[in-house]
């Protein structure tokens, strides 16, 4: 016969690690906690309060004036029109890729990864002008389109285009590490119980990388809308017709229309901290439902 | 060098896991601190060697307080659970560790260091691995790095978290016979902490036992196994059955080790009515499962003889009594 | 390219789907850049590539990203270190403020780092008068490159430092090792392989960066003229060839530093194993 023991908790290694004999003496963290802090004050804080405090520098009315301006409200569509396509796109290959990399084995299994993550290596300048040589005027491509009466170079379909380019791998990046990890055992299973192929995907795989691919998107998404260097270089400029948001910002800014230009820009920045809050989120909702798993697993 | 802790006390946040703790562990002992996970062995080990401050008592090293003094000074030899071997070293670089970080004046040449290495590989059977790292080698043999590292110091006390405890069984019985013989030739005050009745009765001149915080007994495997000073340290040690009896001044619970307990055909007075639910013959001894007739599942241990003699079948109403059991508070110990 | 092992189904579909679209967005428009800079002629290229203008770009564009690195590489030892090592209030919010750089777009850090440092702005005003110049000189491409590259080696270093076990230096300690010594052969070889790779990603980004300096850098060229902008600067003024073919060098050490990076991170993942029990 056996007790069951009713086990207290072991003290969890974090408070050890803080309150051990070992920990760093004051000065020492005093000392570094300051460097960081101050870096971090210098580089991002500043910055971010920067971009408000320059929104309003001219007063509310200036700063809506600046926002519901034509061409600024068409740079705005176009940059949502941008990423409701890329987005989209994107996140259906990455979980596609993910879906072939992550569950199956195949020769120039690790070229494919590399492959996929060449668009983070290029310069978003070269990323533009890689669609300029095959659709510009004097491209590929350009006197065929041209024919054909199609624009893709200073035009919505090449600002699409190099957008989805730079933001390629940003969920598969995300999904191929987290399917690696989860194996294909509960695929397996759920093959096993008579559930097809999409069944088991929409069943199984979906639901278990779903935070992850939200992730991912979320990530995606402000790429999407904040690219600037491969959409300059494709979009020709044209106000009210090819300006994104970045573009528009860049536009104010060289006419030393600085506080509208910075009103803009303010929208963008609300995007960031949006994004770094919902990433953070998503991160704890990760790290707890990977706590909960390795808990399942343990019982 | 002996080791005394103090009235150590500690806690983390509101988890106490010291209680006002006293241990003396005298000149070259191997000593086990023994008990369930979260009973405070590991915070000991840990105070004793500098890794962790108590929040009262203090430490002594022969007679002398070393409270205060850092772990870096205090020349303990510590082998962790899971080894913390440095992985970007090799074996050998691992054990040189502790000689080459000395300061200069007191740093052996670099043949010496050659030397003392070699000498410890030897020791710990590793002598033609030193150039591998540490994700080269099997679980027993990061064990034995680490004891080499730990020894390399030439420690004055040895402390080992739960040594044995990553490695499967058979490793784990083949290194305790083995760090029992490097105990007794390098003879140095060693102190092990683990969980396994089994590995702490076996190994340790004594051991201690301890609960929530507490040490619940100090003594000789013998001691300790035979004569338990509390119900925790009784069931901890091994199996029991636990019975229902009427003794003199009343109703009593009795605590029996199963091989303490004869089971028979004839009936008897101090005995109980039992069913024989299962028998399992494969091993050393025979564990007979029975149910009694109050419905309490118990359990026997017969040698193998006697189960040749008594061929017990399965549902055969059978006859079950304790030859000795104890008694524990609230009534005073009572042996039958 | 056969799968084995697996009796899931939807591998074709999806691999073909993988290569198809990865091909025809990436592949193929990548490789179009090549073949248009091979069709140059050798005297072109080197023209175009070699022109004291295009090396002024290169030269300004590598040193200015590597000094950015190196700043990242210590601010972010030291700020992943205290993220991971110490607790104060606020902790939460620097570590994610540290992904700021991530998700604020470059054309937004570019105009905001600018009015800082210009001569009238926050920072300028106090620095010009000690004679410290940022806007429109290489410093300022430079604190640019720094903003954009502080994520990378905070993000590389930080999950080795909390991955690292206490008791690895609580080992060091009883073996006798001081602070400085733990760290030094300790902590510091467990982590320079994650601390190097965080450096060589800030350094990749930093080399094709565009929206974040071309504000702040004042485009003059041979003096804050990086080699992204002399591409556009190209192409605005129709000259395709010259701007393939610096576009064709900046990719080729792009793809170089890729291959380095995957190779480290590789060198680092093998060097994790081990060390502890099995």
């Amino acid at each position: 016969m056996s007790t069951d023991w009713i086990l207290p908790n072991s003290p969890p290694r974090a408070a050890r690690r803080a309150g051990g004999a070992l920990a760093d003496p004051p000065w020492v963290r005093a000392l570094l906690t300051g460097v960081a802090l101050g870096f971090v004050a210098l580089f991002l804080v500043l910055p971010l309060a920067t971009v408000f405090l320059q929104a309003f520098s001219k007063g509310i009315s200036a700063f809506g004036a600046a926002i519901v301006e034509p061409d600024a409200l068409a740079a705005i569509r176009l940059t949502l029109l941008v990423a409701a396509v890329s987005v989209p796109l994107n996140a259906a290959f990455g979980v596609a890729a993910a879906w072939a990399i992550a569950k199956f084995d195949f020769r120039g299994k690790s070229l494919l990864v590399t492959a996929i993550d060449l668009p983070f290596a290029v310069s978003p300048v070269v990323s533009g002008l890689v669609f300029v040589l095959l659709f510009g005027a004097q491209g590929v491509l350009g006197p065929w389109l041209q024919a054909h009466g199609v624009r893709v170079i200073f035009a919505v379909p090449g600002i699409v285009l190099a957008t989805t380019f730079i933001t390629f791998p940003f969920v598969a990046r995300e999904l191929i590490p987290l399917m690696e990890e989860q194996g294909s055992d509960e695929e397996e299973a759920a093959i096993s119980l008579g559930a097809s192929g999409w069944q088991t995907f929409r069943r199984v795989t979906l639901p278990n990388v779903s935070l992850g691919l939200l992730y991912g998107i979320v990530l995606l998404n402000a790429r999407a809308m904040g690219e600037f260097g491969a959409v300059s270089v494709v979009s020709g400029h044209i106000r009210g017709q090819t300006n994104t948001m970045p573009l528009h910002v860049e536009i104010l800014y060289n006419e030393y229309q600085g506080a509208a230009a910075f009103a803009v820009a303010s929208l963008l920045a609300v995007l960031a901290v949006a994004t770094l809050v919902l990433k953070r989120l998503l991160e704890w909702r990760m790290g707890r439902a990977s706590c909960a798993a390795r808990e399942r697993g343990h019982a | 060098m002996s080791i005394e802790a103090r009235g150590i006390h500690k806690c983390f946040g509101d988890f106490t896991a010291l209680r006002d703790v006293n241990l003396a562990v005298k000149e070259g002992e191997l000593v086990a601190l023994l008990g369930p996970s979260g009973s405070g062995k590991t915070t000991l080990l840990r105070i004793v060697a500098g890794l962790e401050l108590p929040d009262r008592g203090s430490v002594l090293f022969d007679g002398e307080d070393a409270t205060a003094r850092s772990a870096r000074d205090r020349r303990v030899g510590f082998v962790f659970q899971h080894y913390a071997l440095f992985r970007h070293m090799t074996v050998f670089e691992n054990v040189a560790f502790g000689l080459r970080v000395r300061p200069r004046r007191e740093r052996p040449s670099e043949r010496g260091i050659r030397a003392q290495v070699s000498e410890l590989l030897e020791l710990v059977q590793l002598g033609a691995l030193g150039g591998r790292l540490p994700s080269q080698l099997s679980g027993g043999q990061r064990q034995r790095v680490a004891l080499a590292r730990a020894l390399a110091v030439r420690p004055r006390v040895l402390l080992l978290d739960e040594p044995f405890g990553a490695l499967d069984s058979r490793v784990r019985k083949d290194l305790r016979r083995w760090l029992r013989r490097i105990h007794e030739e390098l003879a140095i005050t060693s102190v092990f902490v683990t969980h396994d009745q089994e590995e702490a009765l076996e190994l340790a001149d004594r051991v201690v036992v301890m609960d929530h915080g507490r040490i619940e007994q100090v003594g000789t495997p013998e001691q300790v196994y035979h004569e338990p000073a509390s119900r925790f340290v009784y069931e901890f040690l091994g199996d029991v059955n636990v019975f229902h009896a009427r003794l003199e001044d009343g109703p009593a619970r009795v605590w029996v080790r199963p091989h303490l307990l004869d089971v028979s055909r004839e009936a008897s007075e101090r005995g109980a009515r039992a069913v024989v639910e299962r028998v399992h013959a494969a091993g050393p001894t025979v564990r007979v499962e029975l149910r009694t007739e109050a419905g309490e599942r118990i359990q026997a241990e017969l040698t193998q003889e006697q189960h040749a003699q008594l061929a017990l079948a399965r549902a055969e109403a059978v006859w079950v009594r304790p030859r000795a059991g104890r008694t524990f508070a609230p009534a005073e110990d009572y042996a039958i | 390219m056969a799968a084995s092992r697996s009796v899931l189904p939807g591998f074709g579909i999806t691999l073909g789907c993988t290569l198809a679209y990865l091909s025809l967005l990436v592949l193929i428009p990548l490789a179009g850049l090549f073949w248009k800079s091979a069709s140059l002629g050798g005297a072109e290229f080197l023209a175009a590539v070699a022109s004291p203008r295009a090396l002024a770009a290169y030269r300004l564009s590598f040193g200015a990203s590597f000094a950015a690195a190196l700043v990242n590489a210590g601010f972010g030892l030291v700020l992943a270190w205290v993220l991971v090592r110490y607790r104060f209030p606020g902790r939460g919010i620097v570590d994610a403020l540290v992904d700021l750089p991530f998700a604020l777009p470059t054309a937004v850090a570019g105009i905001t780092l600018t009015a800082l440092f210009a001569k009238n702005g926050w920072l300028g005003q106090w620095l010009e008068p000690l004679g410290i110049f940022v806007a429109y000189t290489p410093l300022g491409v430079t604190v640019a490159l720094v903003f954009i590259g502080i994520p990378f080696v905070v993000r590389t270093v930080q999950p080795v430092l909390e991955d690292l076990e206490p008791e690895i230096e609580e080992a060091a300690a009883s073996l006798g090792a001081s602070r400085f010594h733990t760290f030094r052969r300790v902590l510091f070889p467990a982590v320079w392989p994650a601390l190097v790779t965080g450096f060589a990603l800030a350094f990749a980004r930093s080399v094709g960066e565009y929206g974040s300096v071309v504000f702040i850098s004042g485009n003059m060229p041979l003096r804050t003229e990086i080699a992204p902008l002399l591409i556009v600067t190209e192409l605005e003024q129709w000259n395709y060839a010259g701007a393939t073919a610096i576009a064709a060098v900046l990719l080729v050490i792009s793809f170089g530093l890729l291959l380095g990076i995957n190779g480290l991170q590789r060198y680092g993942a093998r060097r994790l194993a081990g060390g502890r029990a099995a």
